[in-house]
């Protein structure tokens, strides 16, 4: 009696659940739709068409995802290792920097083939270390990860100021930012692929950091899952306990999962740097490495399920911009709104269907929930 | 037999497609002490459950004196005069006793009115069943068996007529056993009726009047106390039979394997709860370490695993210093041949959101053997896991199953095939048996009698008294952070009892 529901196969777990979730989000906000007076069906009609409609939709939503996967990423890592990294943001940020070092001194040199491995270099690295600090005080002095990688992002982002407005702003110019890279630095488009399936692109910001994206998700499942690292992270993740009985060292462990985490949460600052605006401006980040908390939890902290969240949010940053264009009653705000509801279902609210879902599925079939196996007998 | 006090017919109760209880019929005579014992996973505590209203029947009926009754929440069970002593007490740490008498049950807006109305009736109620505590003492400054005495004033407090006690004596000394059930008699006398529920065959003997046997969901049989026999009893909990007491042939003790010289270690509140202990394990024997829970056997097992730092003293395995002070660690001694079954399985021994496999090297995951480079190897894993499956009987035989829908025992043999297959020099197990079921305690004790005797040097630290004297060739009593006394096997329960509870050792051998 101590399991009174058993596990769900895994398709249900994680596919069913969250369509459900998305699901009853969107219900929601349609209610919200309707409340402002418009209608919610054509509401999602134009926020789909916009996301996936054209090709020049596809692609940014896409573009958008890149920069999801990378955050959500990050977020799991950690997450997978008992730790709740809030700091992707300023890791994110800071990275900036790294890449601004190498584009800046390279740009005019090297071609971008180059350029791109050496500024992946640095963006990891400079993530790395702008972990390193709260893992380490984590680890040797119990300063709690969640309230130091906060503060780490005002820090963050205090630094970027400075240099944005002083040692990286070029001379005459009135903008906060650095100058614009050269071709050197600037990252080839992607949208040739979406054009070989006959969709017409006009111009989008998709890039190769999207393959790299792809490339990091499937070396973050091999890492928690095929490596002997992972294994020890989601020991100390588990419990901390089992992972002191089991020789893991707990410093080491905290200090690698977060400088792994700030690596892939660096990276993301490929994607809008180097990919699309080819300089590195005030508050690029913009909130996607906090969006990367709920693509972690809507993606079940699993690289694929993750990759999937990261292009719904890529859909909803899209198609919420055709939406604030087409219905003029529908604001960026009423966009902020769906979202806040996909995070609350999907993310704080993932487990509220799940008894019914549950019962529903022991009462069709036992074995496919493996009720079976519960009760060993004999023993 | 008097009239019925609760009346269950037909009672059945599922959990998805887990039927925890299947077509039950019980009936409790009013004024009687009637036991309820079954494996774990039996339904014991689903019936209780149904009974005090936390779950409700899929269907059946419950009568309680004679009246059918409907029970949905544990207000409606108070209300009919049931009350609940629970195995882990529901008391407000920081509170005083009646205080924590009244919580929830308070009559009026006031606290002081309601606190004065309480003093009176607890005190009537202390003098009536011989449950002294003093009514203004802090709960958590409070011995256990005091503790329970508050847990089952609150139920009397409410109206009890029917007491339902959950594995009661499970953290009390023989002595505090002993009055618990004096008082269990008292309430007897009274003409309260006592739900016993327990799986210690003993305590059914000595103080039932009735006992009922649950297997798998079902009631298997009602049998009148004085008619039966612990073997019967064990036989028709498992369903089939079982030795109770493990056959071993005489310790052919060789040298000292480990030796323990005045380890001192604190718990993390700095309160010192091992204090200056000595002592030699030798290959091929069993040394059994008796005690009532929080006499720092936990600490002692920590210190000696390389979990917990110890303050100060010397630990010597295979005759080389182990450095248990300062930078010693389990990986490191797990490498020179120590292995330790942790007390507590589910969150130290066993990670069990973790597949069985994956539990299956856990503290070995450093081994080359599953190992290729910085990855898993995990065919070697899975296949090494299902060696393990056949070899230790574990069950379901799937190493792919989470280790959370594993029994009680079968993870604790999950925990003893991944530390006795690694084949230790010396094996340290804590609680071997705690919430394992009676077929897998058999089979447990063959373990680790087979262990003793390849001349391995075993430490068994156990509550169960019974267990330690079954199993061991020496017996170690610990009573508040030192041993206090050293007996062989033969040692009698009286004995050691008096031992645990502190009782000098002169008095002890009167």
């Amino acid at each position: 009696m101590s399991t009174p529901y058993a596990k769900l196969p895994a398709w249900a777990d994680y596919g069913l659940i969250p369509l459900i979730n998305l699901f009853v989000a969107f219900v929601v906000a349609g209610f919200v739709v309707l409340l402002v007076g418009e209608n919610p069906l054509r509401a999602a009609v134009i926020l789909v068409e916009g996301a996936f409609g054209k090709g020049t939709g596809i692609a940014f939503t896409l573009f958008y995802a890149t920069t999801f996967i990378f955050t959500g990423l990050s977020v799991a890592v950690a997450a997978h290792c008992g730790l709740f990294n809030i700091g992707t943001e300023g890791q994110a940020y800071i990275a900036g920097l790294g890449i601004a070092i190498v584009c800046l001194s390279f740009d005019s040199t090297l071609p971008w083939w180059l350029t791109f491995p050496l500024a992946i270099i640095a963006a990891a690295a400079v993530g790395a270390l702008w972990a390193l600090i709260p893992a380490y005080l984590q680890a040797k002095r119990g300063s709690h990860i969640v309230i130091t990688t906060i503060m780490f992002n005002f820090i963050a982002a205090s630094i970027m100021v400075y240099l944005l407005v002083g040692p990286l702003k070029p001379a005459a110019s009135q903008a906060p930012q650095t100058r614009n890279f050269l071709a050197g630095a600037e990252l080839p488009k992607l949208n040739w692929i979406i054009e070989l399936f006959g969709a017409k692109i006009r111009s989008a910001p998709l890039n190769v950091t999207f393959l790299l994206a792809l490339v990091m998700a499937f070396l973050v499942w091999l890492l928690i899952w095929r490596t002997k690292l992972g294994y020890e992270m989601r020991t100390y993740g588990h419990s901390p306990k089992a992972a002191r009985y089991a020789g893991i060292s707990e410093t080491r462990i905290i200090i690698t999962a977060m400088m792994i985490s700030g690596a892939l949460a660096g990276m993301m600052a490929l994607n809008p740097v180097m990919g699309d605006q080819h300089n590195v401006a005030i508050d690029f980040v913009s909130g996607a490495g906090f969006v990367g908390i709920a693509v972690a939890l809507m993606g079940r902290l699993h690289p694929f399920g993750i990759v999937l969240a990261a292009v719904l949010f890529g859909m909803l940053y899209q198609g919420g911009a055709e939406l604030a264009f087409e219905m003029p009653a529908i604001s960026r705000d009423m966009i902020v709104i769906i979202q806040g509801l996909v995070i609350l279902f999907a993310g704080a609210l993932e487990h509220m269907f799940r008894p019914y879902i549950q019962a529903l599925f022991a009462s069709f079939s036992p074995r496919s929930v493996g009720m079976e196996a519960v009760k060993g007998k004999g023993a | 037999m008097a009239q019925a006090a609760i009346e269950l017919i037909g009672i059945n109760k599922s959990f998805g497609a887990v039927r925890a209880n299947r077509d039950i019929n019980l009936e409790i005579g009013r004024g009687t002490i009637h036991g309820i014992v079954g494996e774990n996973g039996a339904g014991k505590s689903t019936l209780m459950s149904i009974l005090y209203g936390f779950y409700q029947a899929d269907s059946g009926e419950i009568r309680v004196g004679g009246q059918p009754a409907s029970i949905k929440t544990p207000n409606d069970a108070i209300a009919l005069g049931i009350g609940m002593v629970h195995q882990h007490f529901m008391l407000v740490d920081n509170f005083t006793v009646l205080e924590n008498v009244i919580l929830g049950a308070e009559s009026d807006a006031l606290l002081k009115k309601s606190i004065a109305k309480a003093r009176s009736e607890l005190e009537r109620l202390e003098r009536e069943y011989g449950l002294e505590v003093d009514p203004d003492a802090i709960i958590e400054e409070l011995p256990v068996g005091l503790q329970q005495r508050v847990e089952i004033l609150k139920a009397l407090y409410r109206g009890a007529e029917i007491l339902i006690l959950d594995e009661p004596t499970g953290v009390l000394t023989p002595a505090e056993a002993d009055h618990l059930f004096r008082i269990l008699r008292q309430l007897k006398d009274q003409g309260k009726t006592v739900v016993l529920i327990t799986h210690k065959l003993r305590e059914i003997m000595a103080i039932t009047d009735t006992v009922s046997v649950m297997r798998q969901g079902t009631m298997v049989a009602t049998r009148e106390t004085r008619k039966t026999t612990v073997e019967e009893l064990a036989e028709l909990m498992v369903g089939r039979r079982v030795l109770l007491r493990v056959e071993k042939g005489e310790a052919e003790a060789g040298a000292v394997k480990l030796a323990v010289k005045n380890l001192t270690v604190r718990d993390t509140r700095g309160v010192t709860m091992v204090d200056d202990i000595s002592f030699d394990i030798r290959a091929g024997e069993i040394v059994g370490i008796a005690g009532v829970a929080g006499n720092g056997q936990s600490e002692l097992l920590e210190a000696i695993s390389g979990i917990r730092r110890a303050v100060s003293g010397s630990v010597m395995l295979d005759g080389k210093p182990i450095d248990l002070t300062g930078a010693a660690d389990p990986g490191e001694l797990r490498d020179r041949g120590l292995a330790h079954v942790p007390e507590d399985r589910h969150h130290v021994g066993l990670v069990l959101a973790f597949e069985e496999n994956e539990n299956s090297i856990l503290g070995y995951h450093d081994d080359p053997r599953y190992l290729k480079g910085p990855f898993l190897n995990i065919d070697a894993i899975r296949n090494d896991a299902r060696d393990k499956i056949a070899k230790y009987d574990i069950r379901p035989a799937d190493c792919r199953l989470k280790t959370a829908n594993f029994s009680g025992g079968n993870q604790q043999k999950i925990v003893l095939a991944r530390e006795m297959e690694q084949d230790p020099g010396v094996l340290i197990v804590g609680q071997p048996t705690r919430g394992v079921d009676v077929g897998a305690i058999e089979f447990i004790h063959k373990r680790l009698i087979a262990m003793r005797d390849q001349g391995k040097a075993v430490l068994v630290v156990s509550v169960e008294l019974d267990e330690i004297r079954s199993l061991s060739d020496r017996i170690l009593v610990m009573f508040a952070g030192r041993i206090v006394g050293e007996r062989g096997s033969e040692a009698t329960e009286g004995e050691l009892g008096l031992l645990m509870a502190g009782i000098e050792h002169q008095e002890a051998a009167l």
